[in-house]
């Protein structure tokens, strides 16, 4: 994200302020004026600043800190069980025991398969229908925007709630109408559950990332579909050639957030795992690590479990946004320039 | 599409934008469909319900259906819905003005290691709050929060995003020689903050506002790994219980319909009274 500039703030732009001026023949009061005028500053900058990382600290780096440190130790009950809890010092026997669990593992093969599916579909139907939409060929634009946008507003708990029932055999129209035209389908089956999770998502996500990919087609300047248009090239090669790859930073942004809160996927399979038991306690990472705590209640397990999943997000996050910025091209380099 | 364009034929192009506004019109259905089917099912009784014959508005029942809903459990609903409404209200209202503040801090104070502090509160819109639930739940039982309002409501109020948003908004809403003038009046830089800036700002606390609420009112395995009990249950978490209820006794289903079309409609109803906000969000977020 090198987002922090923002068209028509240079890099000096808040020089001037009296902090940094130049070196004037200063008498000594003014000196010490601009003394205080400074400490005032610095002081109203904690000021606001100081409730912000009060709770970065607080919800932030002190978990994180605590869940590294209790990943190291693990409860043991001496005396058969019967003695006094003690927390002893474990090593990496707790990440041990999370790396070499075939359940953990297959919970991250599941994501993975997951993040396959839905992470291109995503990008590329939302990229699309904003392509469309920026087309000009489409009635009631602004209604159609809301209305793919709709979903948004559902929590996601309710929107798997919904789809469930949609998925029901003898609550679902859905099901009933494809079963009048003699089409059977569980769609929570072995094969079909993952698909079935994955379109939750996309159902609830899809108008949102359309809407942000909407917004940067916006800021593409009309001159250069015009030329495009004038130079005989069709709607088609326009959109291809030219908006998609000066929408390219949004793409990779949305994939980006796709792919890191794919990773945290819960509510979803953990709604689906009071329907089938296909979708078993240990689903995905989250449920894995939900089980570890409260039904096995393992802490260090949970936690290492936990210091996994958050490194996994943190490197892949950094990874692709440090693969963006090098292959970002000219317009890249250019917007990191202004910094 | 692409060949017919230099005499610009006139069939093509129709042909186009007929497929383009089927394609469109189609999402919409996609997206639209199952919230309708919310509303209809809301309002059928148990049996329409497993009849699925939806479009029959013989049984209309969606009064019944939301008396059953808040008789159900001694109204324990009730207590849910003010439960959410105090957790994303009070709490993105709390949150948006302390991101806010920080992020106008960050765009008009100068000071050594600045984009350092920056470049942590960027992690921290890298680590989704669903990875801290059980580090938080750990610290919490070791202080003996669990279990608590506060357990759910102190980390839900930290939204590095919303300081993301605050330094953009502030660095495009509050020229600097307001606030050189505000100095030269002699104003104290927190009152120039609260008295100037934050009414310049305004739009943008309604816009992180507006995000905040959607994530806390979204929240759910924050409040699953911390609360036990059930009078501290945001809606998300009840209806949860009550679905893993109605697999036993189907009584539940209409409840858990009707509990959920409710639970959406604080949602809608400030997407669509703040529109143009959560707009300029997005634009502010994403666009370069």
């Amino acid at each position: 994200m090198s987002a922090t500039t923002v068209p028509g703030t240079g890099p000096d732009a808040g020089a001037g302020h009296g902090t940094g001026a130049g070196i004037r023949p200063a008498t000594v009061p003014r000196e010490r004026a601009r003394h205080t005028a400074r400490r005032r500053q610095l002081g109203a900058c904690a000021a606001l600043m100081t409730p912000f990382f009060v709770l970065l600290v607080v919800v932030f780096l002190v978990p994180v800190g605590g869940a590294v440190w209790l990943s190291f130790f693990s409860d043991d009950q001496p005396g058969l069980g019967f003695g006094p809890e003690r927390t002893v010092f474990a090593g990496l026997r707790s990440y041990r025991a999370v790396l070499s669990d075939p359940t953990f593992l297959a919970g991250l093969g599941t994501t993975a398969l997951y993040c396959l599916l839905y992470l291109p579909l995503m990008v590329l139907l939302a990229l699309v229908l904003a392509l469309l939409l920026d087309s000009g060929a489409v009635r009631l634009r602004r209604t159609a925007q809301l209305a793919l946008f709709l979903p948004h507003a559902v929590p996601g708990l309710i929107a798997a709630v919904i789809w469930l029932y949609l998925y029901t055999p003898g609550l679902s129209p859905v099901v009933e109408l494809l079963g009048k035209a003699d089409i059977s389908i569980d769609f929570l089956g072995v094969h079909t559950v993952l698909p079935s999770i994955v379109n939750i998502a996309m159902w609830s996500n899809l108008g949102y990332n359309t809407v942000i990919f909407y917004a940067a087609l916006q800021a593409v300047p009309r001159e250069l579909t015009e030329a495009a248009l004038v130079d005989g090239a069709g709607p088609v090669r326009t959109a291809l050639r030219i908006k998609v790859p000066l929408v390219r930073a949004s793409a990779v942004m949305v994939a980006m957030f796709t792919l890191i809160w794919s990773l945290q996927l819960f509510t979803e399979p953990m709604l689906l795992s009071q329907a089938t038991p296909i979708v078993g306690s240990r689903y995905t990472p989250n449920m894995y690590i939900y089980d570890a705590a409260f039904t096995r209640n393992n802490y260090g397990l949970a936690a290492a479990a936990s210091v996994v999943l958050l490194a996994v997000t943190v490197a892949l996050s950094y990874g692709l946004s440090r693969w963006s910025n090098r292959t970002g091209g000219a317009a890249r380099a250019d917007e990191e320039g202004t910094r | 599409m692409s060949a017919a364009a230099p005499p610009r034929g006139a069939r093509p192009r129709l042909l186009g934008r007929t497929a383009v506004n089927a394609v469109v019109g189609l999402s919409v259905l996609y997206t639209l469909l199952p919230v309708v089917w919310l509303v209809l099912a809301a309002a059928k009784n148990r049996d329409a319900l497993f009849r699925s014959d939806l479009l029959s508005l013989g049984d209309f029942s969606l009064a019944d259906n939301l008396s059953a809903l808040f008789a159900m459990e001694e109204g324990i609903y009730g207590r849910w819905y003010v439960n959410s409404l105090l957790y994303a209200v009070v709490g993105a209202a709390l949150g948006s003005m302390v991101s806010v503040a920080c992020g106008y801090a960050f765009d008009k104070y100068r000071f050594r290691g600045k984009e350092k502090l920056f470049g942590l509160v960027l992690a921290g819109v890298m680590v989704p709050p669903t990875v801290l639930a059980l580090p938080l739940y750990l610290m919490a039982s070791k202080v003996g929060v669990v279990n608590t309002f506060w357990s759910v409501f102190i980390p839900v109020l930290f939204n590095p995003f919303g300081v993301y948003l605050g330094r953009v908004f502030s660095q495009g809403y509050v020229p600097d020689e307001v606030l050189e003038a505000a100095r030269v009046d002699g104003a104290g830089e927190l009152t120039s903050y609260f008295r100037v800036a934050l009414r310049m700002l305004g739009p943008g606390v309604v816009t992180v506002f507006l995000f905040q609420l959607t994530a806390i009112w979204n929240n759910f395995f924050l409040p699953m790994v911390m609360l036990s009990d059930h009078s501290l249950f945001p809606v998300s978490l009840g209806l949860y219980v009550w679905n893993s209820a109605a697999v036993v006794t189907p009584d539940y289903y209409p409840v858990v319909v009707t509990g959920s079309l409710l639970a959406v409609l604080p949602l809608i109803a400030a997407f669509v009274l703040l529109q143009r906000y959560w707009k300029s969000g997005l634009t502010a977020g994403s666009v370069k």
